[in-house]
């Protein structure tokens, strides 16, 4: 309904659904689980329900066995008489595991320019947070230069200069096939001589598992790092929140390749939930600093670990 | 081999006495381990919990054949009916109609449409030498259209070219009049990606569907998408009437239980797998193969198959070598073959491995399909002498009525297997020169014994 173009009244519309989907969070909560447990008590069978709730908000087997044993044993202990109880318990849970994520990126001034560098699998909207950060970043006094560090497909710096168009931002860019390690260190010569603040180096699109294509991230790393040792200052992995388990996978040999400072989830304005980023939390301990929640410059915000877990228990996408 | 003979005859018996058949109580684990790996697999909740009921009802009864456990013989069960659903290895694109044949990509955002396109395209270009062009309505994202025109380049496709200012309709008819105009057989239309809440987008691509009558609309999907996905499938599916999907980026790690989700809710087969970024990086879907990533049980089903073929495999080398020594098929080869087929779920199953020569007449073969008869047949052999076996040809009148009294048979069921083996013995003499390796990998067991490689 929104986030195509970039119209003011859109933003009002994203911050009114945003809203609407958090009430919606509380009303499932309260109303759901109240019809689930008539008499307002708590049982084996609202534990079960809540079970697939989160399996179906891809949080993984694994942790939501964690977190509905933890609930269990609250219910043991008498802990859970009631609803408010129970929604107290799971918000607890669940905000426990992720406000130690909820670090906002913060933009230091070293030496030379701030680098970001954007790593993540193919599609996942690597481009469009380069797009959306430049956007944050300026509206935030910053000045921004774009580095075109997908060299490989079809048509990805038009892209990443059309964004730079949209925001008023050089990018530096050469030609296709070009060294993705050499533009960015160009780039990065360029980001200095003309004294910017932050330099935002995207990359192409590469699965964790294509082992030539992670050296070649390890090699513009150590690149970037010649000039000031410092750099890339954040390494950025961007986590489509359709996706499953297979998530925590890309961030764990992302992680392990390069050393990941950031993550930012993007499509969150779908009905899918990013429920894996629990299990990356948990597993991981790496920052998670912004959340897409559309395609236009303004549909980022920063990390909330109470918004994000509110609209995880939403069941809006699946029925009510 | 001859002496584990009696013990495996009597397993086949408490088979069939039904014992070793599974159970609710020996399936529970299995099934527990199942829904597990499905969900690990990021397969749909509600697909799941259809699946595992659908296999517990199937399964319940079920004998468990020889040396397996009922979780081993369970998954096995798994494994086919995943298989099953999955879908038949060739699904292609029905492509005949009157030229030019529009297929219509859509899905969620940086799935892989895109791509796909130009994938496609090229497969239609050097498979099967069609004229295609390619059209971007993706008037949203930048240089989308772009995109499209670079890898239409590189396939050596046509491109209808289009603007961002343009109405992704207008765009349709503009693209279907130049490929009328330019011959074009195919007119691959590539869509924005959007998400299928988002009821804007959902009636433009609904209008595009309307404007392009395609004859193919692909669902393209993400192997690593997870439990959402499935809805946005359902409603594709629901605004487009799909034709198929398309299942990009599965040379990852993923285990892509996306795959049957997509399958079970929109009941359209997976027509083509995406296996990398480059533009040939396109092949056929494989339901088995996708079968054991999806449950993760390849260690299981190996070792299942394993067992199911070591008693076999040493047989058919042991056959292959004296073939090999140029000695002939006789009555004891036949009823290894027999005990085989028993454990095997069949002939027919067997047939189907089977490179048939003209004078095989399969179906009278088929016809003794059935585990009464191929019994009745072993006992018929179990009552010749070791000579009889060897030399079939010196069972004469008497010597088969004898045999026939010994067996419980008749004189005709003695003569029915005569004249079967003779026929087998045929097919053995045929395929023993050239045939033979072929014959050999047709065989349970699998591989080729030593010395016939
Ligand atoms: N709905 C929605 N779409 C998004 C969001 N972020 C990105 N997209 C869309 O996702 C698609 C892929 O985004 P890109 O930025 O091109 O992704 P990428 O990671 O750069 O892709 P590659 O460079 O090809 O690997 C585009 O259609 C984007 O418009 C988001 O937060 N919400
Ligand atoms: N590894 C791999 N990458 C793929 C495959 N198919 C597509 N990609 C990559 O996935 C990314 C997104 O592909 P696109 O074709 O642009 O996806 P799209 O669905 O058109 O994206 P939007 O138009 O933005 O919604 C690109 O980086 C592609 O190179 C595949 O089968 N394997
Ligand atoms: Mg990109
Ligand atoms: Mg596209």
């Amino acid at each position: 309904m929104f986030g195509k173009k970039e119209k003011p009244e859109k933003r009002d519309g994203f911050i009114k659904r945003l809203r609407a989907r958090i009430n919606r969070g509380d009303s499932w909560l309260t109303y759901d689980l109240a019809n689930l447990a008539p008499g307002g008590t708590i049982d084996e069978d609202v534990l079960d329900e809540l079970e697939a709730l989160l399996v179906m908000a891809d949080v993984g087997v694994e942790t939501t066995e964690r977190i509905i044993s933890d609930l269990q044993k609250s219910l043991a202990r008498k802990e859970l008489k009631d609803v408010a109880a129970l929604r107290n318990g799971l918000r607890a849970s669940l905000c426990g595991i992720l406000a130690p994520v909820e670090k906002p990126l913060s933009i230091e001034k070293p030496g030379g320019p701030f680098v970001i560098l954007m790593v993540g699998v193919n599609g996942a909207g690597k481009t469009t947070t380069i797009g959306k950060l430049a956007r944050h970043l300026k509206d935030d006094g910053y000045s921004v230069m774009l580095a075109a560090g997908d060299t490989f497909r079809a048509a990805a710096v038009e892209q990443l200069q059309a964004w730079g168009e949209r925001n008023d931002v050089a990018v530096i860019a050469q030609q296709a096939g070009a060294d993705p390690a050499a533009v960015i260190f160009d780039a990065w010569e360029a980001a200095r001589a003309r004294n910017i603040d932050v330099l935002l180096a995207d990359t192409a699109g590469r699965l964790q598992s294509q082992t030539g294509l992670m050296d070649e991230l390890a090699k513009v790393k150590r690149v970037v790092a010649r000039r000031d040792e410092s750099a890339p200052h954040e390494i950025m992995l961007v986590l489509d929140a359709s996706q499953g388990q297979n998530a925590l996978v890309q961030a764990e040999k992302f992680h392990e390749a390069l050393g990941l400072t950031g993550i930012t989830v993007t499509k969150l304005d779908g009905s899918a939930k990013g429920g894996i980023l629990l299990a990356i939390a948990n597993r991981l301990n790496v920052p998670v600093r912004f959340i897409g929640i559309g395609e236009a410059a303004e549909d980022m915000q920063p990390f909330a670990a109470d918004d994000f877990v509110d609209a995880l228990l939403t069941s809006g996408g699946q029925g009510k | 081999m001859f002496d584990n003979l009696s013990g495996r005859l009597s397993d086949a018996a408490r088979q069939l006495t039904g014992k070793g058949r599974l159970t609710e109580s020996n399936i529970k684990d299995t099934l527990r381990q199942v829904r597990l790996a499905l969900l690990e697999a990021d397969v749909a909740l509600p697909v799941v919990k259809t699946f595992i009921e659908r296999i517990r009802v199937r399964a319940l009864g079920e004998e468990v054949g020889k040396s397996l456990t009922p979780g081993q013989a369970l998954v096995r069960i798994i494994h086919d009916e995943l298989v099953q659903i999955l879908g038949s290895e060739s699904a292609p694109l029905d492509l005949r109609a009157q030229p030019p044949v529009v297929i219509l990509l859509a899905g969620l955002q940086g799935a892989g449409k895109t791509t796909t396109a130009a994938k496609l395209a090229k497969r239609l270009i050097d498979r099967e030498k069609k004229k295609v062009m390619l059209v971007s309505v993706d008037v949203h994202r930048p240089a989308a259209i772009l995109q499209l025109q670079t890898l239409a380049g590189e396939v050596g496709a046509l491109h209808c070219a289009s603007d961002a200012g343009e109405k992704p309709t207008r765009i349709v008819d503009r693209a279907l009049d130049e490929a009328r105009r330019s011959h074009a057989d195919v007119l691959i239309v590539d869509t924005a990606g959007r998400l299928h809440i988002d009821s804007g987008m959902m009636q433009e691509v609904v209008e595009v569907h309307e404007a392009a009558q395609p004859l193919e609309t692909l669902f393209v999907v993400d192997s690593m998408a997870g439990q959402d996905a499935v809805n946005a499938a359902t409603a594709f599916n629901e605004s487009l009437s799909l034709t198929g999907t398309v299942l990009t980026k599965a040379d990852g790690d993923a285990k892509g239980g996306v795959a049957l989700s997509v399958v079970e809710v929109t009941g359209k087969p997976i027509r083509f797998m995406g296996i990398g970024e480059k533009i040939d990086a396109l092949e056929a879907f494989h339901p088995d193969r996708m079968a054991s990533r999806i449950l993760g049980m390849g260690d299981v089903l190996s070792l299942v198959e394993e067992i199911e073929h070591t008693v076999s495999k040493e047989k058919t080398e042991k056959l292959a070598k004296k073939l090999k020594k140029g000695r002939g098929f006789d009555l004891s080869d036949l009823r290894d073959q027999l005990e085989q087929m028993m454990n095997m779920g069949g002939l027919a199953t067997m047939l189907d491995k089977l490179p048939m020569p003209g004078n095989v007449n399969p179906a009278a073969l088929a016809d003794s399909a059935n585990e009464q008869k191929i019994r009745r047949q072993i006992a018929i052999i179990n009552s010749m002498t070791p000579s009889e076996r060897r030399f079939p040809k010196t069972i004469n009148g008497s010597r088969k009525k004898r045999i026939a009294n010994g067996s419980g048979q008749q004189i005709q069921d003695v003569n029915r297997l005569l004249k079967q083996h003779l026929q087998m013995e045929r097919m053995m003499k045929k395929v023993s020169r050239g045939g033979m390796k072929k014959f050999m990998r047709g065989m349970p067991g699998g591989g080729m014994p030593p010395g016939f490689r």
